[in-house]
């Protein structure tokens, strides 16, 4: 891409009159003109004015500065950025769905309504829940109405002095994040040095305060929590509930389920292990699937399926008298419905060889990588890991050369670097999760990189250290844009960067 | 590759799962389907929907979207990327983002935004938190009661766990009563009101010095709107609200049975460390040439983890980019006549409506954009006629009560549906009705 | 004639009589790297012992304010507000809040120059 040309804000190609629009006419009108001026804005906005080839252009060519998975590997550590298919988008777009209005009777969105029903059908045999709303739109927002299904079971026991989440030092700042917008406190529990969670430290903090303890298995380090039943066990005996963070549930899929672990509660993140594309940050969907008995507290609406002499209907269920401890409502409606299709038809083209085989691939992918590695990288961990594992940076740190840079110098051989210095048990973490629809070709060429740049570390340090160099842009001054925040173009046409 | 991990099969990969946690079977889940027999089951699935022509809006609307935009948004270098956390290979997501926050704040007409929020009610109770968290020692917020009841039962829901107090201010003949809220405000423990513009009847209510009452009280005042109601209506900024927080869905986005939608969050500059979400600034490179990065993100969940304001991780990324390429196209322009054409076409309809008979404005003397409340005063049931039009393929609003409908009319709808609507109204609102030759012309 | 004291946690308390000046140690602004912004409670506010009333926020890292000893704001540093690299800068003279002490007791539980210098020592191993 030429920056000279197309490195321009929209704004900066606006030109007056300009249009790219064209709308019906109802040959009504006046409509505005009734309207007192005070409740109308004094001036238009501030909005570009550009034809509609400006505009292609302008998109296309800003596309081209983004590394997507279809670009190239994304072995992003936790966020499991596989393959997405095309089908997927296709389905998602027919206009039979795209079209429906939430309100619509019932008896006119059965497809929809039926969509729904099968994913959540599915995803609960999936985890070993008797139930899942699929009406949370993203991990965290998950994690957040789980905590709350959990608060509303202790509340419906009268049991309201259990104010605490229990989470390993291991877990991702979202987890006591959620806590905290959920009203609750947290205690972290510390790590063994296998990054397993300590049962010896936990036991003591389970009392008649704690609500939960949050954890996710495998954990953050890859490493399967083989003391699971013993500690659902506990957690259960203290009269607290076992949440699961289904950020890890790629590996384990056709192998162990959540809830035949113990978990209560549960999400999963569809754009991880069901596929849905991460689009530059949404949108996602966070299903969240609970244990029988624990249905009643899931947020509204829900979808109920109904046998009428023979045939199958769906139905919206908004709980007909709210109870006391009904959740409510946690969204505008079903959550993200067109990522929820997408998620189904991933299932269906899968199946249930195909999901079981996915895991496994993930997780034989993850081993590879990290055996073929282990000898220029510190391995913190060693021991089998399920779909991703954690690096301590290189194993020879004496040429100063960190994380970071490396991270940075893969960027230049045209592969997204993994998640760095998460999770925070070791300074220098570097977090790789290959996935499963990487072929060993692939593998292969990363593997080859990460030696290069271990070898290169040792024998030109200073290249590694001032990476990336090849990158449409190299790095940015990040404490200048965090002292003096120019967060719109009307604030940058005051500043030299115009 | 096995043997490179010492193995000899995939089951060995799995030897630290303990054999009882294991599942013995396999998942009661289908076979493998060839994409030919999705596409088959998909679309068969899709026939036991019925696309309506649709007079219904209540916080969903059904407004046109340019093809340039679908186009756009399925670039598989903006679909399949996640978060921009390496700005070096990551600038197309930044630049959108960063011209989406120019966008909303121009709409909004408050200083700053966030990167999206998921909808719109999750960012009205995040503008609610936000508010409590920047009052510090006050946990009670009031919401009118000509709020969105969805929007309502959301931020009731976030309320109730996050241990915030929401009080309602009544409505007097559709609007706002705002004698009753500087009473409630007098109490001195309120930390934000939330007011709707239009509100949840479709009414634009003047709210000429409400902030100054707001403020007085030590307050923050919220507004939400519909992001495409704001190309022409008085702003949350002119109003002096400190937060905007809505729904963005208006803006070209398909209805999607309720989403992906897109929630916005704007705010006044002086509270930017508060605002929840991702932010996106610019600054400069190693080479000196401007580039796009997140920014202060030390304040949110994964460095700041239970101090964090919110909870939320990333935005709604790619619905951002709808936005801002359906605004780059529409302009300021654009986005008038949008209003004017769908304006046009409400208060017709609200007009022809009364002259059957079967209709009567419920707030006569409120002004409104393109959504408003009729009552009901036909022979029939309400519901009665709201199937009769079902059955005609179309949905003619959303029923408040059993005779009182929220009507709405878009851009999208053409003269011939809305004097279909009229005739409907006229016809099938009397208890008997007359047999028609040529049924095809009464359906959408 | 005043003495500075050290908590745990790295905030300093400069004592003149009842009244404290609480900063953050060199060490922590070393720690931190370049600070882009200081979050700090009103005057007026209370603050008490062991409880966070604010925070530093470099880029990527954020540090909460513990509190050494428990009072109320008398000032706070408004030079922070638009230039927070003071306190990379000069962080004892860049004082972050001025209280009024409520519990001089509260002094005997922190470190003086010496044991504080011994106890980033050992962090850092």
């Amino acid at each position: 891409m030429n920056r000279k040309y197309y490195g321009k804000v929209i704004f900066e190609l606006s030109r007056h009159g300009r249009r790219g629009y064209s709308l019906p006419k109802n040959g009504c009108d006046g409509g505005l003109d009734g309207i007192p001026e005070q409740l109308m804005r004094s001036s238009d906005p501030v909005l570009p004015e550009v034809d509609e080839p400006t505009v292609v252009r302008h998109y296309n060519n800003m596309s081209t500065n983004n590394f997507g998975v279809d670009t190239g590997f994304y072995p992003l550590g936790s966020c499991t950025m596989k393959y997405n298919p095309k089908i997927n988008e296709e389905i998602s777009s027919l206009p039979a769905f795209t079209s429906l209005h939430p309100f619509q009777p019932s008896a006119t969105v059965q497809g929809a309504l039926e969509a729904y029903y099968m994913l959540q059908s599915k995803l609960s045999e999936i985890g070993g829940m008797a139930e899942f709303t699929l009406n949370p739109y993203a991990g965290a927002h998950g994690e957040l109405t789980g905590l709350m299904v959990i608060r509303a079971y202790h509340e419906s026991r009268g049991d309201m002095a259990r104010t605490k989440v229990i989470v390993p030092d291991s877990a991702h700042g979202t987890n006591p994040a959620s806590a905290a917008v959920a009203g609750l406190k947290v205690v972290e529990v510390k790590s063994l040095p296998d990054g397993t969670v300590d049962i010896d430290a936990l036991r003591p903090l389970l009392d008649e305060t704690v609500a939960a303890v949050m954890m996710t298995n495998p954990n953050t380090v890859g490493i399967f929590e083989h003391s699971i039943p013993e500690i659902a066990e506990m957690v259960h005996a203290c009269g607290a509930l076992m949440y699961y963070d289904g950020a890890n549930l790629n590996p384990m899929l056709g192998v162990a389920r959540p809830g035949d672990m113990g978990f209560d509660v549960m999400h999963i993140n569809l754009h991880k292990t069901f596929s849905t594309p991460h689009g530059g940050g949404g949108p996602g969907s966070g299903p969240v699937g609970v244990r029988d008995g624990l249905q009643q507290f899931l947020p509204n609406p829900r979808v109920v399926k109904r046998n009428v002499s023979g045939d199958s209907t769906f139905e919206l269920d908004f709980g007909t008298e709210k109870g006391p401890h009904a959740l409510g409502r946690i969204s505008a409606w079903l959550g993200n419905f067109a990522v929820e299709l997408r998620a189904l038809a991933y299932i269906l083209s899968l199946g249930r060889d195909g999901l079981k085989m996915a895991g496994a691939l993930a997780t034989l992918n993850a081993n590879y990588v990290k055996e073929s590695l282990r000898d220029l990288y510190e391995l913190p961990i060693d021991r089998v890991c399920k779909h991703e594992f954690v690096f301590d940076g290189l194993a020879d740190k004496s040429s100063g050369v960190t994380t970071l840079n490396i991270a940075k110098r893969l960027l230049d051989h045209g592969f997204h670097a993994p998640t760095i210095y998460f999770p925070l048990l070791f300074h220098e973490s570097l977090m790789i999760e290959p996935t499963e629809t990487e072929s060993k070709e692939t593998l292969d060429d990363f593997i080859a990189v990460m030696r290069d740049i271990a070898r290169e570390a040792v024998e030109s340090p200073e290249t590694v250290k001032n990476a990336p160099l090849e990158t449409p842009v190299r790095k940015p001054d990040d404490t200048a844009a965090a002292l003096n925040p120019i967060v719109t173009f009307t604030e940058l046409q005051n500043t030299a960067m115009a | 590759m096995l043997d490179c991990c010492g193995m000899h099969s995939l089951e060995e990969l799995y030897s630290d799962v303990p054999d009882s946690l294991k599942l013995k079977r396999d998942y009661d889940i289908e076979p493998q389907m060839s994409e030919k027999e999705v596409r088959d089951f998909f679309e068969e699935l899709a026939l036991r929907n019925q696309p309506l022509t649709c007079f219904a809006g209540a916080g969903f609307y059904d407004h046109y979207a340019p093809s340039v935009v679908q186009s756009i948004i399925s670039r598989s270098e903006f679909l399949t990327a996640y978060t921009p956390y390496q700005p070096e290979i990551s600038q197309g997501t930044l630049q959108y983002i960063f011209e989406y926050q120019t966008m909303m704040s121009q709409l909004t007409g408050l200083e700053v935004s966030n990167a999206s929020m998921y909808d719109g009610t999750t960012a009205v109770a995040e503008a609610m938190m936000m508010a409590v968290a920047n009052a510090r020692k006050k946990n009670r917020v009031l919401a009118s009661a000509t709020l969105n009841p969805i929007y309502r039962e959301v931020v009731d829901t976030y309320a109730h766990y996050h241990g915030i107090v929401v009080d309602t201010i009544p409505e007097t003949d559709g609007v706002t009563d705002l004698e009753a809220m500087a009473e409630m405000l007098g109490s001195g423990d309120v930390a934000g009101v939330i007011l709707p513009t239009p509100n949840y009847y479709g009414i634009l209510e003047d709210y000429t010095g409400v902030a100054d009452t707001v403020h007085a009280a030590k307050a923050l005042l919220i507004m939400t709107a519909p992001a495409s109601a704001l190309g022409v209506i008085r702003t949350p900024g002119e109003w002096g609200a400190d937060i905007a927080a809505g729904e963005a869905q208006s803006l070209g986005m398909p209805l999607n049975f309720g989403g992906p939608y897109l929630g916005y969050m704007c705010c006044k500059k002086s509270l930017i460390r508060k605002l929840p979400g991702r932010i996106v600034g610019a600054t400069t490179d190693a080479d000196g040439q401007r580039v796009f990065v997140l920014t202060l993100q030390a304040r949110e969940q994964h460095i700041r983890r239970d101090k964090a304001t919110s909870n939320i991780c990333s935005n709604q990324g790619l619905m951002a980019l709808y936005a801002s390429v359906y605004l780059s196209l529409m302009g300021a322009a654009g986005l008038r006549e949008v209003n004017e054409i769908s304006a046009s076409g409400a208060h017709y309809l609200a007009r022809r409506l009364e002259e059957t008979g079967a209709f009567e404005l419920k707030y006569p003397n409120r002004p409104f954009l393109n959504e408003f409340v009729v009552k009901f005063k036909g022979e029939v049931k309400l519901a009665d006629f709201m199937d009769v039009c079902t059955a005609c393929g179309c949905l003619p609003g959303v029923m408040l009560s059993e005779n009182e409908l929220l009507v709405c009319v878009t851009e999208m709808r053409t003269k011939a549906e809305i004097d279909r609507y009229v005739w409907r109204a006229e016809t099938f609102s009397k208890a008997t009705v007359p047999s028609f030759n040529n049924p095809k012309n009464i359906n959408d | 004639m005043s003495k500075t004291y050290y908590s745990p946690s790295h905030e300093y308390i400069t004592v003149d009589g009842n009244i404290g000046y609480i900063g953050i140690s060199d060490y922590a602004q070393k720690a931190l790297g370049n600070v882009v912004y200081v979050d700090m409670p009103e005057q007026g506010d209370d603050i008490e012992a062991g409880e966070d009333f604010g925070a530093v926020e470099s880029v990527k890292a954020a540090s909460d304010l513990i509190a050494p000893v428990s009072g109320a704001v008398l000032d706070i540093n408004e030079q922070l507000i638009d230039n927070p690299r003071l306190i990379n800068e000069d962080p004892m003279a860049n004082w972050i809040i001025k209280v009024e002490i409520s519990d001089p007791s509260q002094l005997s539980e922190l470190m003086d120059e010496e044991a504080y210098k011994a106890h980033c020592e050992a962090e850092q191993h």
